[in-house]
């Protein structure tokens, strides 16, 4: 890809990383339940793999045997999927209208009965360990397909995550790709301040795994790292930490600890949306 | 030594086919043995354990070390990993030791496999070894009384608690074919063969009614069959012909069919290594009993609402909780004595 191309690209990712941010917040608007803050952190994420074509995928043949598994860990984050898959054609852009009502599909928290999502999420600590038979599976098969998977930071307090972190390493599952959307809050504070979780690096290091840190809200950085530890397959599976930043383009919400179960008042979303 | 009778052999009863031979062996091995057979065969079968072995599983490890995978002391991630492969279509078997499979992982059971389930298919077999108090001077860490109550609490779940050996082996098949999970609930200790002629059998109605009786139906699982067998055949000796179905399948279970089985008896006992009133096989067969406006009376027997911290041999434990041949006999002879007041 030509410098220029490269460029636009990017443009056109920071583009749809605003209108996704905008689709969000009009999900919220209608729906309060969703936790806007958690789902709004992992924007760029998701843009990257969806848009940026990291992920090979098949809206028209969503069990398709080649496309790379992408696993939601962080469930409740993930409302923000939820416009890029119904812009892809997994389902209908009118559902987007219909978030949390009745009779409707789409939840509060995604699970497998929405086309697009592999697994049941919502109880944190168990998509990594999936992930991980998916990729020992994949590997049985001799599929060069990958595994991807989203875990927040504030997930690695659940003790199944190490135990996870522990047997991808031992089974150098170099097809499993983990982001972690590194907002460094939980429900109720930061992470720093309830038991402090930092540093990563390290601990992921002692297991075999092979560590890349990139700010979670530039798509260039996202980009580059993710096609980088994709290609990659040395034996060790890839932590890419997301540094990003909770309720990102919510000036209320930015870096507020009690953010996670704050909703926005309709007036607010209205005054982002006009901006 | 609770089955000696039967190691010296010659004691045999034939009742619609089924028969409690010399023959001993551990549920688990002859179990394990027909799966590596299958392995051959069969190359989408994994076989995971959570740091437990038994020794026909040495032969399965060293012949497939590609597809047996020991995830260590880690119960949740057995289930997280047997669930990815699952997912990928693969037939999976989970080993552990009962109690930590359920109940340290029961939440990974819950959202991985139990709702999984009614979303996708997959197929995940945990087996748990050490029903009851098969591990009895292990203490109440390693006794399981919940398992057979918390696991049939689960949608989409089967769940499987043999009487002996052979209905296990039986049980390979069903294992491989019906694509849903499954709990297996054996027993820790080598068992008797009740079962001449497994093939028999029907696992979609979940019981078999070994003895015919009047009044008075004994209906057991697992471990427990094989004393209410004893007990049934002691009190015939007596003219006193008592009922026993052994229930091998908790869940799916024909209710109806079980109903007219038992329709005809006055009482129903029943009778579980687990703990009672919190629904358990007494449950099942008391729910069944309030659905079809029965008088039959129901009566409980297992363990009470404490665990067991005696030490001592299963049969021992048994006696302090009025769960040894003499107490069930008892409990049946009062019965009849009240009938007959």
């Amino acid at each position: 890809m030509s410098t220029t191309d490269t460029n636009n690209q990017m443009d056109l990712l920071s583009e749809k990383a605003i209108w996704v941010r905008k689709e969000t917040l009009k999900i919220h608007k209608i729906a309060p339940e969703t936790r806007i803050a958690s789902s709004l952190s992992a924007v760029e994420i998701f843009v990257v793999l969806y848009y940026g074509k990291i992920l090979k995928i098949d809206a028209k043949n969503i069990n398709w045997a080649g496309r790379d598994r992408f696993i939601i860990s962080k469930g409740h984050g993930a409302i923000s999927l939820y416009p890029i898959l119904a812009d892809l054609g997994y389902f209908d852009k009118n559902e987007l209208k219909a978030v949390c009502k009745e009779g409707t599909f789409l939840g509060g928290i995604p699970d497998s009965i929405i086309p697009g999502f592999e697994t049941i999420n919502g109880s944190l600590g168990h998509g990594l360990g999936v992930a991980c038979g998916i990729a020992i599976a994949l590997k049985r098969k001799n599929a060069k397909e990958s595994v991807f998977v989203l875990l927040g930071d504030g997930e690695l307090y659940e003790g199944s995550v190490w135990e996870a972190i522990m047997f991808a390493g031992e089974h150098k599952l170099d097809n499993l790709n983990v982001i972690l959307d590194n907002n460094r809050i939980c429900m109720l504070d930061y992470c720093k301040k309830i038991l402090d979780l930092e540093p990563h690096e390290e601990k992921f290091k002692a297991f075999k795994w092979d560590i890349r840190t990139v700010d979670g809200h530039d798509v260039n950085q996202l980009y580059h790292s993710l096609n980088i530890l994709k290609a990659e397959r040395n034996q060790k599976p890839k932590l890419l930490i997301a540094n990003t930043i909770k309720g990102k383009g919510v000036p209320s919400l930015e870096m507020d600890p009690l953010c996670h179960i704050k909703n926005l008042k309709p007036a607010e979303i209205d005054a982002i949306l006009v901006g | 030594m609770p089955y000696k009778k039967f190691k010296t052999g010659g004691d045999r009863c034939n009742t619609r086919g089924v028969s409690v031979t010399a023959e001993i062996k551990t549920t688990r091995d002859v179990f394990i043995e027909e799966i590596y057979k299958r392995m051959h065969e069969d190359e989408n079968i994994f076989f995971l354990c959570a740091d437990f072995g038994s020794p026909k599983l040495d032969a399965l490890r060293e012949k497939f070390p590609d597809r047996f995978i020991n995830v260590g002391i880690a119960e949740q991630n057995l289930i997280n990993v047997a669930t990815g492969l699952a997912l990928e279509g693969y037939t999976v078997f989970a080993y552990a030791i009962a109690p930590f499979l359920t109940m340290r992982a029961y939440e990974q059971i819950r959202v991985n496999l139990s709702l999984q389930a009614q979303v996708k298919e997959i197929n995940i077999n945990l087996i748990g070894v050490g029903a009851g108090l098969s591990y009895d001077v292990s203490g109440p860490t390693h006794h399981c009384l919940e398992d057979i109550s918390i696991m049939r609490t689960l949608p989409n779940m089967v769940v499987f608690s043999p009487s002996d050996w052979a209905l296990a082996q039986k049980f390979v098949d069903y294992s491989i074919n019906v694509k849903k999970p499954k709990y297996l609930r054996f027993d820790g200790k080598p068992l008797p063969q009740i079962y001449e002629n497994a093939d028999a059998i029907k696992f979609e109605n979940g019981f078999s009614e070994i003895f015919h009786g009047e009044r008075i139906c004994l209906v057991t699982t697992g471990y427990m069959t094989c004393k209410a067998i004893n007990v049934a055949k002691k009190l015939a000796e007596n003219n006193i012909p008592i009922g026993v179905i052994d229930v091998y399948i908790l869940k799916p279970f024909n209710e109806d069919l079980f109903f007219e089985t038992i329709k005809n008896y006055t009482h129903v006992i029943t009778l579980e290594e687990a703990f009672i009133n919190k629904g358990g096989l007494d449950g099942l067969v008391s729910t069944i009993l309030n659905s079809k406006n029965s008088d039959i009376q129901l009566i409980r027997m297992g363990f009470e609402d404490a665990y067991v911290f005696d030490i001592g041999s299963r049969e021992y434990l048994h006696k302090l909780n009025n769960l040894d041949e003499e107490s069930i006999n008892k409990n049946v002879k009062d019965l009849t004595r009240e009938e007959l007041k």
